[in-house]
């Protein structure tokens, strides 16, 4: 298996939103020549809050308060409080303390950390840098999904930049504060994006989830104290300290700070990464990604990811993009992956395709999800194959609500979610199916 | 015997992890291992373990939990399309297809020439890209049409 020559194709490249108003945050070197050089962040700030931290001796709690004022939520698709979650990890601990970034995006839908790292990786590093400091974290580690090779090696390619000039290593800045970052490389597992299976991946073991209790912050990588947020929640972290918590919590609206990259996919005219301040309309967002593709009429979207729960035209025609605005409308932002569908979309095969990968991507270890996400993709493929029968689609609905809160990761309840909401919305598409053996939508 | 070389980049990855840590480095020496040697055979696994001092048993259990690691021969160029969602709606079945009628081969089959292998792969995290596929693990290909497929096979050859 030789390495193949040719040249990577024609990329998508972001869209530069800071021409339509939008500020700029985790990808604002996208103004400058060289984005994702040293001297490009350096040129526009970069270091300068690591250094001031450190050098100044700030102390833990007034980063993160700034931190908590910003409004800053883990853009990994939780939506936990970022400035909550660094304070639960503890002070005091007789050991190395861990920082983990999570750069896993396996999501379908989601590609906005890759956008980061090919584009901005120098502020990725700072806002770990920060978060190490202010965690008294000595170690950090940044896992790459399997898939994206290229950024894994601009990942390295930046690390050693930043090592030579001495932003990561021992004794930074003259101090006794030293911080070691390394990239991790993943080699194809969905799962591993789940915080706990991604530690044990870091270990060199299967992917698969710990229960919880214990947390990360007590019991993360080999055994230590571990903070684990995504790519997008530490870049955004410079930004906030150079600018301030409540510059950032004003790009946004209330309960969701700051400004986000909505991975767009899809049926649309210009898919690619859009960052925007929160609370935009949704119909604003899809306007600037060029509408729907062929002049065609919207059908539904997939707001966050096939972990939120799908809306028809109508539901999310109306929402703003941001989190009280999408769960009103009845899904949630999740991490900001908007799957667009036209009015050809059979959501029928849409959802085939999704539970099959779901089952694909369980690791096994829980008895509803493995035997469940199973049972789901073969019940609508039974369906496709012109063999199912009405009662099916109660039964979909039943596996589903008993896969949903009876496992150790949230999988679970992500393989149930496009199942139910799939049918809630679209269920005469599937009784169509059903009755004529072949889709409502394309006829085939 | 692992090549002098990979037990170079081995001993690299080893810098990232604590002393007594080695088995964090199994990931990447497979992948290390797969890369100078196209695939993964039971051999080759077992030399990556002993070097790295773990039991087989470890190392066996990663490398078939991982989709991207191949423990079965995949020919000289391994091409992986993305068929989920936000590819499939761009289409990327009419890529299949067309793959599949230039190289003659299903899905997880080879080339009688043992140039080409055809991989069915979830989302690779680039759909903006979409429909997209990857060669060897490592080379992504964007905005494809059947044209530039075309394109890229002469290129490989
Ligand atoms: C199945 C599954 C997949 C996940 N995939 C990702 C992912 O690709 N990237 C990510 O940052 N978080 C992912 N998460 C969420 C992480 O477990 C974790 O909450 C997150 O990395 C924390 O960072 P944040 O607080 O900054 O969002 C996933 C969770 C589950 C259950
Ligand atoms: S819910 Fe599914 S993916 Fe998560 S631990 Fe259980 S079996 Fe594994
Ligand atoms: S769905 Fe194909 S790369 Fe994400």
């Amino acid at each position: 298996m030789a390495t193949s020559k040719t040249t990577t194709s024609k990329m998508t490249a972001p869209v530069m939103t800071d021409l339509k108003g939008q500020t700029l945050v985790t990808l604002q070197t996208l103004k400058e020549k060289n984005p994702a050089s040293l001297a490009t962040y350096e040129k526009l700030g970069g270091y300068q809050q690591l250094k001031r931290l450190v050098t100044d001796k700030v102390k833990a709690i007034e980063v993160i308060n700034e931190v908590k004022v910003s409004g800053l939520r883990g853009r990994g698709g939780a939506g936990f409080p970022t400035g909550l979650k660094w304070s639960f990890m503890p002070r005091y601990f007789d050991g190395t303390k861990y920082l983990v970034c999570n750069t896993d995006e396996g999501e379908p839908g989601t590609f906005k950390d890759r956008d980061i790292i090919r584009y901005n990786p120098h502020q990725l590093i700072e806002g770990m840098a920060i978060a190490a400091y202010t965690l008294g974290a000595g170690v950090g580690y940044n896992y790459i999904h399997g898939e994206i090779w290229r950024e894994y090696e601009i990942f390295e390619e930046a690390l050693a930049e930043a090592r030579a000039a001495g932003y990561i290593g021992k004794n930074l800045f003259g101090t006794n504060f030293s911080f070691e970052l390394y990239a991790v490389h993943g080699y194809g597992a969905y799962i591993c994006g789940e915080e706990t299976a991604l530690i044990e991946s870091i270990e060199g073991k299967k992917g698969q989830p710990r229960f919880k209790p214990p947390f990360p912050a007590s019991y993360g990588v080999f055994g230590k104290p571990t903070n684990v947020n995504n790519t997008e929640s530490y870049t955004s972290i410079p930004w906030i300290l150079q600018y301030g918590g409540q510059a950032f919590a004003d790009l946004g609206v209330a309960g969701s700070g700051g400004s986000k990259l909505f991975s767009v996919s899809g049926h649309v005219e210009k898919p690619g990464n859009y960052e925007v301040n929160m609370g935009m309309p949704f119909a604003e967002l899809l306007e600037m990604a060029g509408g729907i593709w062929k002049g065609r009429k919207l059908k539904a979207v997939i707001p966050g990811g096939p972990s939120t729960a799908v809306m028809p035209a109508e539901a999310i025609l109306g929402a703003t993009m941001d989190y009280n605005g999408l769960s009103k409308a009845g899904s949630s932002l999740g991490a900001g992956s908007m799957i667009v569908m036209d009015e050809t979309t059979c959501m029928v095969k849409t959802l085939k395709r999704l539970s099959y990968f779901f089952y694909e991507e369980s690791c096994g270890q829980c008895t509803p999800c493995r035997e469940g996400t199973g049972w789901v993709y073969r019940v609508i493929k039974r369906i496709t194959d012109g063999n199912g029968k009405m009662e099916d689609l109660d039964l979909l609905t039943d596996v589903s609500n008993n896969i949903s809160g009876r496992t150790i990761c949230a999988l679970g309840d992500a393989a149930a979610t496009p199942v139910l909401s799939f049918i809630k919305h679209f269920r005469p598409e599937f009784e169509y199916y059903i009755q004529h053996g072949k889709s409502m939508v394309d006829g085939k | 015997m692992l090549s002098v070389e990979a037990i170079e980049k081995i001993e690299y990855e080893l810098t990232k992890y604590p002393i007594d840590q080695r088995q964090a480095a199994v990931m990447s020496a497979l992948r290390i291992v797969q890369t100078e040697r196209g695939w993964l055979s039971q051999e080759s696994i077992s030399e990556v373990a002993a070097y790295l001092g773990i039991p087989d048993i470890a190392a066996l259990e990663v490398a078939t939990f991982y989709n991207m690691y191949d423990t079965e021969p995949v020919g000289k160029y391994k091409i992986t399309v993305c068929t989920n969602i936000s590819c499939m709606l761009r289409d990327s079945d009419s890529i299949v297809h067309h793959l599949q009628e230039k190289l003659g081969i299903g899905f997880n089959e080879i080339t009688a020439d043992g140039q080409f292998c055809l991989k069915e792969g979830e989302c690779m995290g680039a759909c903006g890209g979409a429909p997209l596929m990857s060669v060897n693990n490592a080379t992504m290909h964007e905005n494809l049409t059947t044209d530039r497929v075309d394109e890229i096979l002469k290129e490989l050859k």
